[in-house]
């Protein structure tokens, strides 16, 4: 009876996963997927909690339990709660963190019970060998987030070690081997402290696989750590021969590697360049030829004047507008010009801000409509009868080098093509380059002026003076 | 030879179920709008978090004078409820402004 109602929730619960994902990819039902997926997660740990049982005995320590799931309850909801729209990205890659944590903990508990049950492990070479990967990928997920998460927070710069590569390559080879040494009973030792070796190496490999990854490149990272973590949860699924727990892993770790394969293709690069030929890797051959000179500033009454005077406006939000929280004033502006009668829309590039989507959803939470938001592809075409663009706080989407400069690590990835238009304003807090590190030529031409400062101020001045002309 | 269809027989309802996920997963998301990405990123991120099964299996199972089972489990618990929890609310979040915006 027990066994049937624990195998009936999984079975709900694995069809919520499903449902759930598909629905969260269509903007219509997308809230309620998400719902959907939380219910049948809810329904799937109740019945773990109290119809689970091994060898006819249930699960006990219900306290523990429960007081963890508390716990990390209101913490996960405070967090999520408190945490600011721009800082999402980092967020996310926090809890792919815990995630894989949470994997590799449960291996270390297994693995030890594994030993004391006093079996060789070379006997058991699959269970050996589910746990052990769980243990690595877990391990990986865990480190590699953490240092993303202090990356995009800031916290931590792109490094890169001399030989990063060979040494990134060396490591995962040690891992490999390790794992068959181990499982075959090839490399003889005490079982616990291989255990625990192997446990370091991958995190010191997540920590230095990440490490030299830069800015632009961290949202197919992160999406390539989720799914990871799915496949560390699947591994987990497998040892416990648990219906749910695997389909969900599996499922997170396919779906996660296609989104990870997506964003690849909409920053026109492969997945091995992102990690092997990394922007911040090969930061220092690539120093941008000719791009030097003049560029010229101009005041935000100029600006207001030009803008004012425009039929058609078009704004290119960046990074630089979500960490100055200037969304609503954006929109602001936007609604300042529509009245008096300008043409504006929002070019959308698909990975601008730090994960694609990121603008959209900054955006939104401002309430700007739908139907201004356009697509790459859509609003290129659009630039070269635009009378004013005005790129804020956004860098590398709008870098011509990438389109002219063989040699510029960002070469090949598709860009808005805000060179056609009449007259460019670039709003930025200083000439610094942006987050892949490469110089922007656009703001050295001849029709493109700069307006420093940061985005919220600018727009704000910006909005004060079109409202005072109008 | 033999050892591999072994191996295959004994565990066939999980690749069975393997292959299945992998085709549905690579279905369910291949036609997705860029829009949705951060979002269903977040989603998927919650899904994963089915691990914490796993550490409530662990910490169910520890016998009551084994600390570090204990220990462990209740640290395992706690981190796959955060990345559960935190996991939808974040995706909700980010969704709730979707909806926001279709009203207007």
């Amino acid at each position: 009876m027990n066994s049937g109602l624990l195998s009936l929730s999984y079975l709900i619960g694995s069809v919520s996963f499903i449902i759930g994902l598909k629905m969260l990819s269509h903007p219509d039902t997308a809230r309620k997927g998400n719902l959907y997926a939380a219910i049948g997660m809810t329904l799937a740990i109740l019945a773990t909690i109290f119809l689970y049982t091994k060898d006819g005995v249930g699960l006990g320590n219900h306290l523990w339990i429960f007081g963890g799931l508390i716990i990390g309850s209101i913490v996960g909801t405070f967090a999520a709660k408190k945490v600011q729209m721009t800082a999402m990205p980092q967020m996310v890659s926090l809890f792919n963190g815990m995630g894989g944590a949470c994997a590799a903990i449960i291996s270390i508990v297994e693995f030890k019970h594994l030993i004391h049950t006093g079996a060789d492990i070379t006997s058991e070479p699959v269970m050996t060998a589910t746990i052990l990967l769980g243990l690595v990928i877990g391990t990986v997920s865990f480190t590699g987030s953490m240092i993303a998460f202090g990356k995009l927070n800031g916290n931590i710069n792109d490094k890169t070690l001399p030989m990063q590569q060979v040494v990134n390559i060396g490591l995962l080879i040690l891992i490999l081997v390790m794992l068959v040494g181990i499982v075959t009973g090839f490399i003889s030792g005490e079982p616990m402290s291989m255990m625990y070796i192997l446990l370091i190496i991958s995190a010191l490999y997540g920590i230095l696989f990440v490490m030299p990854i830069g800015g632009a490149d961290m949202p197919v990272v992160i999406s390539l750590l989720n799914s990871f973590t799915g496949v560390a949860a699947a591994f987990g699924g497998f040892l416990y021969d648990n219906s749910v727990m695997l389909t969900g892993g599996i499922l997170v770790g396919s779906a996660g590697t296609v989104l990870t394969v997506l964003m690849c293709k909409a920053m026109n690069r492969s997945l091995t360049n992102v990690i092997v030929g990394s922007f911040g890797g090969n930061k220092a051959g690539a120093g941008p030829a000719g791009v030097a000179g003049n560029y010229k500033e101009i005041s935000v009454t100029d600006t207001a004047v030009l803008m004012m005077y425009s039929k058609k406006v078009i704004i290119v939000p960046g990074y630089g507008l979500a960490v100055a929280q200037a969304q609503h004033t954006c929109h602001e502006l936007e609604k300042v010009l529509d009245q008096n009668g300008v043409e504006v829309k929002y070019a959308i590039h698909p990975v601008a801000g730090r994960m694609p989507g990121h603008m959209n959803v900054l955006l939104a939470e401002a309430d700007v409509s739908y139907d201004k938001l356009l697509d790459m592809d859509e609003i290129n075409p659009e630039f070269a009868h635009t009378d004013v663009v005005l790129v804020l706080g956004a860098n590398d989407v709008v870098n011509p080098a990438a389109k002219t400069d063989p040699a510029s690590p960002i070469y090949g990835m598709p860009i808005l093509d805000v060179e056609n238009a009449s007259h460019i304003i670039v709003n930025k807090r200083s000439m610094k380059p942006g987050y892949a590190g490469i110089e922007n030529g656009l703001f050295f031409q001849p029709k493109t002026s700069m307006l420093f400062g940061d985005a919220k101020d600018a727009l704000t001045k910006l909005v004060a003076e079109i409202k005072s002309m109008a | 030879m033999e050892q591999i269809l072994n191996l295959v027989t004994e565990n066939f309802n999980f690749i069975f179920l393997l292959i299945l996920m992998i085709i549905l997963g690579f279905e369910v998301i291949s036609r997705v709008p860029a829009v949705l990405h951060t979002p269903l990123m977040s989603g998927a991120n919650a899904i994963h978090g089915v691990v914490i099964i796993g550490a409530i299996i662990v910490m169910g199972q520890a016998e009551s004078d084994n600390y570090l089972a204990l220990i462990l489990g209740f640290l395992a618990v706690i981190l796959g409820t955060l990345n559960v929890v935190g996991g939808f609310v974040v995706t909700d979040r980010m969704l709730e402004m979707f909806k926001k915006r279709k009203k207007n």
